[in-house]
């Protein structure tokens, strides 16, 4: 049934807005954040930083710390097994505390347990650290001009960390047909997540030798095998449970230092071990949106449609790997998923530069390049006299295709996403017709349902379901997916009552606990509700099944007439005739024993083959358009936008409630980005970040966010629960572009840099009304020496998904 | 006040206080430097009450002193005494949620749920000072409380759907809230 | 958890009490009104006082008193809601109460005092953040260092005055009553300022603070606008006051403008004054004066917001403020 588009009518529980499982214990205060677990003796743990950007560490005194009244135990790297982690394997590049030198102001380097925080913080004084300076890489153009000193020995070459080169098709060819070629160089600065709840971790080492970590995380799965490889541990004796996340966004996706250290002091002290980091050493954890740099060339006709693109980009890495090597990625490879690209050539470089390190951020890499494109689409459609709506709809990729990188697009109804906008904001009466100052414009994405391959290479089930039911009529569903506000508890709750024909509130859900749930790969890339959902479905099924065999022995019906609705099993013929849904699980505990059923799913396999092909791929893509309006006012640049109309293409809604929310939501932290968010370092002093608070960290209010109007789409796609496709990450995607296109409309000048700042408007402003080009964003793109790219046909050029001989080793120099 | 003595041992002076939670009285000893918010989830273990910064920046830690929200990260814990201090825990009556508890469990309003709290209980204070606000009196009154799951909207929705409920109409959500537009 | 540094608290249930407990304590001691701002400056080890005297109780600190016919005088430790919900604030000092109104948040509101607003410490993003991070810049001369990182060759702090209301009382000439064991002292508000970031007010530590009086109306009308990023929470990366006094023809008798937060002190646009001085707010002198008001206005890079896109709005600003009183 997973990816049964059709019935929906007959639907009880999926598309209704069930109250999801967990929000009166949100609403009343009981819910139990990671912060929120006190355990008898517990120890509190802070941690003492790195105050310079790069640095080999001479000499550690922690003797007077250890000495200190109250003082449990003081950790540096030297306590440690000398073993890095690092969320991808091919950048393990992280210490738990740092080992010989450190790479960024905020770099954990030794760790106190005491009695409470204000010991362990007066105990942090005492530590003395002795440091010889580095010289410092701040930026891009830093990490490309200096060979020397490395911030890590590993990655391409000096400090560039990553690059990658793949042409899909011929450019050359693409470029050499089209009416007109523009080449546009844009920048989408750095934000983080600012979830409110800071990151928590409480570790608690029993006398039998297993240990158990309470942690805010998203990942939990991987977390789980990162502490077992640091700590030397089989993993079967460790036990990671993922409290509710209090706003995850990405941010708590990564292995972090601080849950390592106490697990380590809890197994060092013999007491349990809590650390809550403050909001600045959130900022230090970071792993939020990269600094992009794009270059976007693009060939088109005189029609908007596309025939070759060539589009580069550079990401400020931060100091660590991280998820950056997908990141990189992701600047490029969805590129060609939203609107007919028939040539493509990508080539992304990472850096490493001495600041927090960047990572997955809602929308993980692609709000980079949307930006560039639909940003430069909406120029090219100025240049063409063409309505941007009506061109983007004409070349909006055809459902049920493949892109010139091999990716497959199953449902992708873009053009009605387009229609509902357009209709509902007034677009024909609006655009290029409203008065100055005011304005309205467009922009459009798609995205991925989940990722084709896990992070680490293996064919085991990207998520597993367990149910168990017994005569109490009880159906328990064990999952291990990680709650992280966007409802994934609730989702499985109503899938299976769906498909067991009873109510969700029936239902316990057990989520998040390594012990006791089956593995789910973890809250990311907008996989949970389509693979949990897929084998919630199957473990369902299976159940029913047993169900349904037993029920039709007692009633003496065939068992593909019965039916399960209303906490009943019936006969579809004569609905009088029927069990209770308890009654119907005692017949099957009587028939079979003790009842317990599972599920797992794995996304089908994608149609490239080069290396590099499994990024990007999804079992289905969701899409969306988003028409902003905005007022600008000429005089200081000040941009308000009272409102925003989205139309998503979720496939079919799980529950309607929580996925209007989830737009809104992503409408939220993109009009965040466009304005105001920003990650922002002092060059000049010690690359300290400007403002590590949630003050002077923008993050907009009550009073900024604006009106929004949501359209549903449901067009289902056979690859997701009921049809069910991504909610939390795409709509995010157009939102900063739209606002920039029409801060065009509005003004006539192009900020080609978020955030879109009133000092950048009025720049704008003033060199247009002087007769300069009315734009604002970087002008020059730093090159630096790339691989050969890897060319891979298309399969309108009849490519077979594989890059074409003698495939140029990307690594190499 | 916990010092280090001349022996080098931990001397502990702490303050013995009687507070008033929730409507009820509570004796608790915690060290005069603490904060409300502090008090409030380490001593009396009442962590319904949130954090997110301690610096006055996000609202997540308001409850409410003497029925008027404020910021427990930056009252001390020892000035209030002879003040009645409401947290969420305080809201429902029974088993009875607050209309607010109600209705935001019903839009979806709380999405991770941090925010909540702090969030419920300005919206409290707000209705009980003008029960039917308008949709930019409620953005006024929840404009010092961040919260980054939401966008806000649902929040607001909720809290209009609560005071036309508190006014005794039966008041369902709009269709578009829950579906969005057609 | 970031948490306050140990200290000692004490309450005083009067003036009297609170003055000798200041007295007694010496320069370790410091007042605490709503302590929004002393407290996050103590978490971040920016102000250490070994004892902290809460004014909470002193109920003689919490009183409006006065007629209108000959001003009000406003209790320091009115909370800023107080202040903004006191209808004949409302009505006859609309600029102080839009300036309380718009500071910070409903929640901030409900704690701040107007008294501890006036005396607000100074701002600067190098400065107002935690003790690791200025370690990280090796400190600066306004706390634990000797350099000034904004203006690295400058003798002085340019750390910023960041009260909303203190432009508008220094605008239409408010007093301020400082008392301590050694006497009492009424000044006006403007002289309670100091160019100096560090040194930013002419009070003792040890004068509490007791009464803001604000003059009779008199014909005087004022208003105030603010800038900043967000609708709540933000401080004024700019505030401008003005206060005028107009004929019965509408030629302007006197003024005050009134620049904030782009200096040390809520600095006065003389020049301004003077062109609008003796003439009809016509739309070519709000602009002339706008433009001199605009030159006094000194912001360095060590707010939120471009300091160069702050310095040109402080001339919107100030035309969109003679725009509004002129209207009346
Ligand atoms: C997030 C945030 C945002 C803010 N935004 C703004 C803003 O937009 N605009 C703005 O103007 N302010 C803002 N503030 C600063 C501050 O909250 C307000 O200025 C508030 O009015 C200060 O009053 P208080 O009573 O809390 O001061 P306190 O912290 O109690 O005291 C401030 C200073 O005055 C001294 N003091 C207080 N009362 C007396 C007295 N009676 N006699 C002698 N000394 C005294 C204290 O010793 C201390 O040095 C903000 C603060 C925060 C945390
Ligand atoms: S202006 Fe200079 S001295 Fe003053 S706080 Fe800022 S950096 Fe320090
Ligand atoms: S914890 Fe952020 S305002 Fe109190
Ligand atoms: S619901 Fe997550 S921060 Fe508001």
């Amino acid at each position: 049934m997973a990816g049964n588009n059709g019935g929906k009518r007959s639907l009880r529980v999926v598309g209704k807005p069930f109250v999801k499982v967990d929000a009166k214990a949100k609403c009343i205060g009981e819910l139990k954040f990671a912060d929120d677990l006190f355990l008898p003796r517990m120890l509190h743990t802070k941690l003492l930083r790195s105050t310079v950007p790069h640095a080999r560490i001479v000499h550690i005194d922690v003797s007077k710390a250890k000495a200190y009244p109250g003082v449990h135990a003081v950790l540096t790297g030297a306590d440690l097994p000398p073993i890095t982690y690092g969320a991808l394997p091919v950048s393990e590049d992280e210490y738990p505390l740092a080992v010989g030198k450190v790479r960024m102001v905020g770099d954990p380097v030794a760790a106190v347990a005491a009695v409470d925080e204000d010991v362990a913080t007066e105990a942090l004084d005492l530590v003395a650290v002795e440091y010889e300076p580095l010289s410092v890489v701040t930026s891009i153009q830093d990490a490309y001009a200096t060979a020397e000193p490395r911030i890590h020995e590993y990655g391409e070459f000096g400090n560039i960390h990553r690059r990658q080169a793949y042409e899909f098709g011929s450019i050359e060819a693409g470029f050499a047909e089209a009416d007109y070629v523009r080449e546009d160089i844009t920048f989408y600065e750095g934000s983080t997540h600012l979830a409110l709840e800071q990151h928590a971790s409480l570790a608690q080492f029993s006398h039998d030798g297993k240990l158990t970590l309470w942690t805010s995380t998203q990942d939990m799965h991987y977390l789980h095998r990162h502490l077992a490889k640091v700590l030397q541990m089989p993993a079967s004796h460790i036990r990671v449970i993922a409290t509710p996340n209090g706003g995850g966004f990405g941010g708590k996706c990564d292995p972090f230092n601080h849950e390592i250290v106490v697990c380590k002091l809890a197994m060092v002290t013999g007491r349990p071990v809590k650390i809550c980091l403050t909001r600045e050493e959130v900022f230090y954890c970071h792993r939020g949106r990269h600094p992009v740099l794009m270059s976007t060339k693009t060939g088109y006709k005189k029609d908007g449609s596309i025939t070759a693109m060539h589009h580069r980009t550079i990401l400020d890495g931060g100091a660590y790997g991280g998820h950056g090597v997908a990141s990189t990625f992701y600047t490029g490879i969805l590129q060609p998923t939203t609107y007919k690209l028939p040539n493509y050539r990508f080539e992304a470089v990472r850096v490493f530069t001495n600041k927090a390190p960047c990572g997955p951020k809602r929308g993980h890499g692609t709000p980079q390049p949307r930006w560039a494109q639909e940003i430069q689409m909406d120029k090219i459609a100025d240049q063409l006299g063409l309505d941007p709506a009506e061109m983007r709809k004409q070349h909006a990729i055809a459902p049920n295709s493949i892109t010139a990188n091999w990716i497959r697009i199953g449902t992708l109804s873009l053009r009605q996403c387009i229609d509902k906008v357009v209709a509902g904001s007034g677009w024909k009466d609006k655009f290029r017709k409203l008065a100055y100052g005011k304005g309205i414009g467009i922009a459009c994405s798609a995205y991925m349902t989940g990722t084709q391959t896990p992070i680490y290479y293996n064919k085991l089930p990207h998520s597993g379901v367990q149910l168990k039911l017994d005569r109490s009529g009880g159906v328990c569903v064990f999952c291990g997916s990680a709650e992280i506000g966007q409802g994934s508890d609730s989702i499985l709750a109503y899938i299976v009552a769906e498909v067991l024909g009873i109510d969700p509130f029936d239902i316990r859900v057990v989520t998040g606990d390594t012990d006791l749930t089956p593995v789910d790969l973890g809250s990311y890339s907008s996989r949970v509700t389509l693979m949990t959902g897929n084998a919630a479905i199957e473990a369902a099924e299976r159940a029913r099944h047993m169900l349904r065999e037993a029920v039709a022995a007692k009633l003496e019906v065939p068992p593909e007439r019965l039916s399960f609705a209303d906490r009943r099993v019936f006969d579809s013929e004569n609905p009088e005739k029927g069990v209770s849904f308890v009654d119907a699980v005692c017949l099957a505990e009587e028939k079979y024993g003790t009842l317990g059923t599972t599920g797992s799913y794995k996304p089908p396999a994608a149609p490239g083959k080069y290396k590099g092909a499994t990024i990007g791929p999804s079992p289905a893509f969701s899409c969306t358009a988003a028409i902003a309006e905005v007022e600008v006012n000429p005089e200081t640049g000040i941009i308000v936008v009272p409102r925003i109309w989205i139309a998503h293409d979720i496939g079919q809604a799980i529950n309607p409630v929580l996925a209007v929310g989830q737009i809104e939501g992503c409408v939220y932290m993109g009009l965040g980005e466009a304005l105001m968010e920003e990650m922002a370092y002092r060059g000049n002093r010690n690359l300290v970040h400007k403002f590590p608070s949630f003050l002077e960290y923008k993050s907009p209010t009550t009073l900024e966010m604006c009106d929004v109007i949501t359209y549903l789409v449901e067009e289902p796609d056979a690859n997701g629960p009921f049809g069910a496709k991504e909610v939390g990450q795409g709509p995010q995607l157009p939102v900063p572009p739209a606002i920039a296109n029409a801060v065009y409309d509005a003004v006539g000048i192009r900020i080609d840099e978020v955030p879109i700042t009133p000092d950048k408007v009025l720049k704008a402003i003033r060199a247009k009304a002087k007769g300069q080009e009315g734009r604002y964003g970087p002008s020059a793109f730093p090159t630096c020496p790339m691989p050969a790219a890897m060319v891979v046909p298309t399969p309108w050029q009849g490519g077979d998904g594989k890059a074409l001989e003698g495939e140029p080793a990307l690594t190499k120099k | 006040m916990k010092k280090v003595g001349k022996n080098g041992k931990r001397k502990l002076e702490k303050a013995h206080l009687r507070l008033r939670v929730n409507g009820e009285e509570v004796e608790v000893a915690f060290a005069p430097h603490k904060t409300l918010l502090e008090v409030l989830r380490e001593d009396l273990r009442l962590t319904g009450t949130k954090h997110g910064c301690e610096l006055g920046e996000c609202g997540c830690c308001a409850v409410l002193v003497d029925g008027r929200p404020v910021l427990s990260c930056l009252a001390l814990g020892v000035a209030m005494e002879g003040h009645e201090v409401t947290t969420v825990e305080g809201m429902a009556v029974g088993t009875e949620l607050h209309p607010l508890q109600q209705t935001f469990a019903e839009l979806g309003a709380a999405q991770c749920g941090y925010c909540t709290p702090g969030i419920l209980l300005t919206a409290k204070a707000l209705l009980e000072h003008i029960p039917r606000p308008s949709r930019d009196e409620i953005k006024e009154a929840l404009a010092g409380n961040l919260c980054r799951c939401t966008g806000y909207i649902k929040i607001l929705e909720a809290v209009e759907l609560a005071a036309a409920r508190m006014a005794g109409e039966k008041a369902e959500p709009a269709k578009e809230t829950i579906y969005g537009w057609e | 958890m970031l948490r306050l540094p140990k200290f000692r608290y004490l309450q005083p249930d009067s003036i009297g009490a609170a003055i000798r407990m200041m007295a007694d304590n010496g320069p370790d001691a410091m007042f605490v009104a709503g302590g929004t701002d002393l407290y996050p400056n103590m978490k971040r080890r920016q102000q250490t006082p070994k004892v902290v005297i809460g004014l909470a109780q002193i109920n003689d600190l919490r009183t409006t008193k006065g007629q209108l016919k000959d001003g009000v005088v406003l209790g320091a430790n009115l909370t800023l809601s107080e202040v903004t919900d006191d209808s004949r604030i409302r009505h006859a000092y609309p600029a102080v109460a839009r300036a309380a109104e718009l500071i910070s948040t409903p929640l901030l509101r409900n704690m701040g005092s107007i008294g501890g607003n006036l005396l607000l410490d100074t701002r600067c993003n190098y400065y107002d953040q935690n003790y690791e991070w200025r370690k990280a810049i090796h400190f600066c001369m306004k706390k634990d260092g000797d350099i000034c990182w904004v203006a690295p060759s400058s003798p002085r702090c340019w750390a910023v005055q960041s009260s909303d209301c203190a432009p508008v009382m220094v605008a239409i000439g408010a007093k301020v009553k400082l008392v301590s064991s050694s006497g009492e002292r009424m000044i006006p508000a403007a002289e309670l300022y100091n160019d100096d970031g560090i040194r930013h007010l002419n009070k003792r530590p040890d004068e509490l603070l007791t009464e803001i009086h604000l003059p009779a109306v008199n014909g005087w009308r004022a208003t105030y606008w603010k800038l900043r990023r967000r609708g709540s929470f933000d401080f004024p990366v700019l505030g401008v006051a003005v206060s005028l006094k107009l004929s019965k023809d509408k030629t302007v008798e006197d003024s005050k403008i009134i620049l904030g937060g782009v200096g040390s002190y809520p600095i006065e646009a003389a020049t301004a004054e003077k062109i609008i001085a003796g003439k009809k707010l016509t739309e070519e002198i709000i602009r002339e004066a706008a433009q001199a008001a605009y030159q006094p206005a000194k912001p360095l890079d060590n707010t939120d917001f471009a300091m160069t896109w702050r310095k040109e709005m402080a001339r919107y600003y100030v035309a969109g403020t003679l725009r509004e009183l002129a209207k009346l």
